[in-house]
């Protein structure tokens, strides 16, 4: 097998005027539905992912907390100073990395999106998968964190022995010494979302106008 | 079918995941692929108005996406801190009709008191329509008092040390220093007329003004952070009693005198008192943009030896003059020791003393042109000047008068008798013809024309005994306190108020008697050009038997009244104790006009520069820097804790001490004491501090935090070691 018919192999048949004859929409579908996916993906960046409100008797406006994919904002300062009594790391210090990445990480994913639409075979739904499960990835890599925050507490800390390691729920309401956290999943989280179903829809879409060009293409080659 | 993909947005969801390739309709499977996303929403039970609503949020605040902790804490909440609650019709139950009739018959309570009870009581958390600056005459303080409750919400420290405040007890020292004299330290005051600034004659709620009576001195408040932020010496002369008053537009902030000396600490007997004595009204230039009184850009009048008393700007039709007024035109010197007339009898001989017209923009013409003298440094405008230039002009006003007032619309100028039973009401508009005709009835010994009291008097209204003070509401009347009848009174303004009110002009319309001796007294934005009328304060210098007798020395009594109906009347609401000083005067502003700092806009703030100070060590940067005797500590401090929590120096280092507060939580407030050395702060959130002293006594001095800040406030401590000296 030659490497031409391997890269042809992964990026599959092209459309032929004869096959767009009638049945355009057939084949851009599939193209439209991931640039609204790419679409959602890029908006939710701008907006914030995930949001917990603390309320404590002393703070009648309650503390906020929003993150972003690269930022954390709301009163970070005076959270970190109240977790200091009960040896919490800082807020900050938690998904740094993913923080540092998290602008890059989507516009790759925006990239492999694109990149999808050019292949016309299964290779594309590899291309497309870290967008389709991104959601699910921001809220797993959340709850990790604050498990990790709520389970390595500084033993040393002034509180320390009267807080037992905890998990902060990453949605809804949960009860830490005075406070009781609200948190939710915000407007970037519910685009992320979209963005991944605009994707699954795209999937279906693409298998079903390239499927039949691909099979024709193997029993050509096959018949070859 | 397809019908049966579309009964629930799970079967449409179902429709495109599963089936989607058996459906032959194109556009209904269009339809459907769109629809997914929502289906899949209301699939899973995602609250969409939600997103909807965050969203929202979301746009309003990314542009901001500022870096993490800089925001003010104010601006993203929900809630408004002191809101009142959701109105609700409010009504009441047959049971609670009984309980309130109960508690009535217990409590003695008559329905007029039920009814000033709910004029005044404030729910927790609800917050006061006004706020009052009151003087604390020799406490040397403000008082800062919610009205109609009538709280005492602070005070601020001002010619007087305050712990509380860590105000002369290692900071605040140098804006204190600024008003001492040579040779002298002066730690009081005697704060008298409070003056807020203000913008084309109303109140902007920016800055405060006090003057010091007993030492002839001005303070400037900043109203970001209500503390004390100059005080200045007036150069010439050693009393003042008419500080202070602001122009409409606060340019110049006057200083009258009060009783005469020779400029500048001369020595001169009372046999010279005609010829060496003066009298005084300083112009003090505010500088708005730096907060501060531009000493360089002020000067005073030299007036004669009247004992100047009070003074009030003209706004509107009399914007640009400055009236006073005058109790010993008589010249009395005084000697009850030598059988000669007391004071009190000395300066009350004459029928008349003097109104005096001040026109501002020529004497700033005179001053800018340098026609003056240097006092002690300080540009001081000659008499002669004053008449040449036609600065200054006098009108007989009865005699050993109080308080002169300018109504709103600057028409006319009343000065309250005292002595006297009437108030007498001037036009402002027939004092500018006469001095244009030169209707002069006479001179005085000095040479000032004095204007003929027929030509510029408007009206004489018969109140009562001891009228002092007066002032205004939104409906056409004035108020007028009378302290020998011990009542408020209220009466009719003519001109252009006739119509406002229903009673015949120039007329008493009702008293109120008050307890006890009022002196000032205090309208809602009473003295602006656009008074709110609603609230009263009566200001008593008595209380007698209003309060529970605290030993010999008694409260004063601050009087609420209610001037929201016309006419009769006007009930007394509420009586407040002002156990912490001897106000004479307040100023009542509605509380929507203040924008307080809740926490300073920086860590490393500087209240006294209001700027960042450069030196003041943010978290990580502290350390303890010796160079020879001279040691330089730099601390934090947060809940709940100092860093560093041990400094040791020598016996005699010369210390100097930078701490700063981290905290950016609203009323996190950190003290600072070490015990043993004088000093104690109050660190305000983001506040930077620096005290210096000598560390001259050996031992092991505790610091710690005095203002209760945290579970485990008495945990912040430290130590601070002073070493011997090797003997």
């Amino acid at each position: 097998m030659t490497s031409v018919s391997f890269i042809s192999n992964i990026l599959g048949p092209r459309v032929s005027s004869n096959d767009l004859l009638g049945r355009r929409m057939h084949f851009v579908i599939p193209t439209i539905m991931l640039s609204l996916a790419r679409l959602a993906l890029i908006i939710s960046v701008f907006l914030p992912y995930w949001h917990m409100t603390l309320e404590a008797p002393q703070y009648p406006n309650g503390l906020e907390l929003t993150a972003y994919v690269n930022h954390l904002e709301g009163d970070v300062r005076e959270i970190d100073g109240l977790n200091h009594y009960i040896g919490m790391r800082k807020l900050n210090d938690a998904a740094s990395l993913e923080r540092a990445l998290g602008v890059w990480m989507v516009i790759a994913m925006v990239v492999l999106i694109e990149m999808a639409g050019l292949v016309h075979t299964k290779w594309a739904l590899l291309l497309v998968i870290p967008a389709l499960l991104f959601p699910v990835g921001f809220l797993v890599d959340l709850q990790f964190w604050l498990y990790s925050h709520g389970h390595n507490l500084d033993p040393a800390a002034p509180l320390s022995s009267s807080v037992k390691p905890f998990v902060p729920p990453a949605l809804g309401v949960g009860t830490i010494g005075q406070f009781r956290t609200i948190a939710s999943a915000e407007a970037g989280w519910y685009f992320a979302c979209v963005s991944s179903l605009f994707v699954a829809a795209a999937l279906f879409f693409h298998r079903r106008a390239f499927k039949p060009l691909f099979d024709k293409m193997q029993i050509a080659k096959a018949g070859g | 079918m397809a019908d049966k993909f579309l009964d629930t947005p799970r079967g449409a969801l179902n429709a495109l995941i599963y089936r989607g390739n058996t459906m032959k309709n194109r556009q209904l499977k269009f339809a459907l692929a769109l629809a997914s996303p929502l289906a899949f929403l209301f699939a899973v039970g995602a609250p969409i108005p939600v997103i909807g609503f965050s969203l929202a949020r979301s746009v309003i605040a990314a542009p901001l996406q500022a870096p993490v902790e800089q925001a003010p804490p104010e601006s993203k909440k929900k809630k408004k801190i002191g809101a009142a609650k959701e109105e609700k019709a409010v009504e009441f139950t047959p049971a609670n009709f009984a309980e309130i009739q109960k508690l009535a018959n217990d409590r003695k309570l008559t329905p007029d008191d039920l009814l000033a009870a709910a004029k005044t009581y404030q729910p927790s958390g609800r917050h006061d329509e006004y706020i009052m600056f009151a003087s604390g005459g020799h406490s040397g303080q403000m008082f800062v008092i919610g009205v109609p409750s009538m709280r005492l919400l602070r005070s601020i420290a001002v010619f007087t040390p305050e712990p509380w405040q860590g105000y002369g007890y290692g900071v605040g020292e140098d804006v204190l220093k600024e008003g001492d004299i040579p040779g002298q330290e002066l730690r009081w005051g005697d704060t008298h007329h409070p003056a807020l600034s203000e913008t084309k004659g109303d109140y902007d709620g920016e800055f405060l003004f006090i003057g010091d009576k007993a030492n002839a001195r001005l303070a400037v408040i900043d109203l970001r952070d209500f503390e004390t932020k100059q005080i200045v010496k007036n150069p010439i002369t050693m009393s003042d009693h008419g500080a202070a008053f602001v122009t409409p537009n606060t340019d110049y902030v006057i200083e009258g005198g009060q009783y005469a000396v020779p400029f500048g600490n001369a020595y001169a007997t009372a046999e010279e008192y005609q010829k060496a004595y003066r009298g005084m009204v300083t112009f003090w230039k505010f500088d708005r943009a730096k907060g501060r009184i531009d000493i360089s850009q002020s000067f005073a009048l030299e007036l004669p030896p009247y004992w100047q008393d009070l003074f009030d700007a003209g706004k509107l039709a009399s914007d640009g003059l400055i009236f006073g007024n005058c109790f010993n035109s008589e010249l009395a010197t005084g000697g009850i020791e030598l059988n000669k007339p007391p004071f009190e009898a000395g300066t009350t001989q004459r029928d008349m003393d003097y109104l005096h017209i001040i026109d501002t923009k020529k004497a700033e013409a005179a001053f800018k042109a340098g026609k003056f003298e240097k006092v002690n440094g300080f540009p001081v405008i000659k008499i002669e000047t004053l008449i040449a230039d036609q600065i200054l002009f006098f009108a007989p006003e009865p005699k050993s008068p109080h308080g002169v007032d300018v109504t709103p619309n600057g028409q006319y100028v009343v000065v309250a008798g005292k002595l006297d039973p009437h108030v007498t009401v001037y036009s402002t508009s027939k004092i500018k013809a006469a001095i244009a005709d030169k209707k002069f009835s006479s001179k005085d010994s000095y040479g000032i024309p004095i204007l003929d009291f027929d030509a510029v008097m408007e009206a004489q209204v018969e109140l009562g005994l001891g009228p002092l003070h007066t002032q205004f509401d939104d409906k056409g009347y004035a108020y007028t306190s009378l302290f020998l009848d011990s009542a408020v009174a209220r009466w009719t303004l003519g001109g252009e108020y006739s119509s406002l009110h229903p009673e015949p002009p120039w007329k008493l319309v009702t008293k109120t008697p008050v307890q006890y001796n009022i002196g000032h007294l205090c309208a809602a934005e009473g003295d602006t050009v656009s008074p709110d009328g609603k609230y009263l304060i009566a200001m008593n210098k008595w209380a007698i038997d209003r309060f529970f007798p605290t030993g010999p020395l008694l409260a004063q009594n601050f009087q609420l009244l209610d001037i929201m109906q016309g006419g009769a009347a006007m009930p007394v609401l509420y009586d407040s104790p002002i156990g912490v000083g001897e106000p004479h005067y307040c100023q009542m502003i509605k509380a929507d006009k203040l924008h307080p700092w809740t926490i300073y806009p920086e860590i490393g703030w500087d209240p006294q520069k209001q700027a960042i100070d450069p030196l003041a060590p943010k978290a990580g940067q502290e350390k303890v820097v010796r160079n020879g005797k001279e040691v330089e500590v730099f601390m934090t401090a947060v809940r709940s804790h100092y860093f560093p929590e041990n400094v040791e120096v020598n016996e005699g280092d010369n210390v100097t001490w930078h701490i700063t507060s981290l905290e950016r939580t609203m009323d996190a407030t950190h003290g600072f004491c070490i015990g043993g050395y004088n000093i104690n702060l109050s660190l305000e959130p983001g506040e930077a501090a620096t005290f210096r002293f000598v560390a001259n006594k050996a031992g092991v001095y505790p610091y710690y935090c005095t203002e209760f800040c945290s579970a485990l406030h008495l945990e912040m401590a430290g130590y601070f070691r002073v070493k011997p000296a090797a003997k």
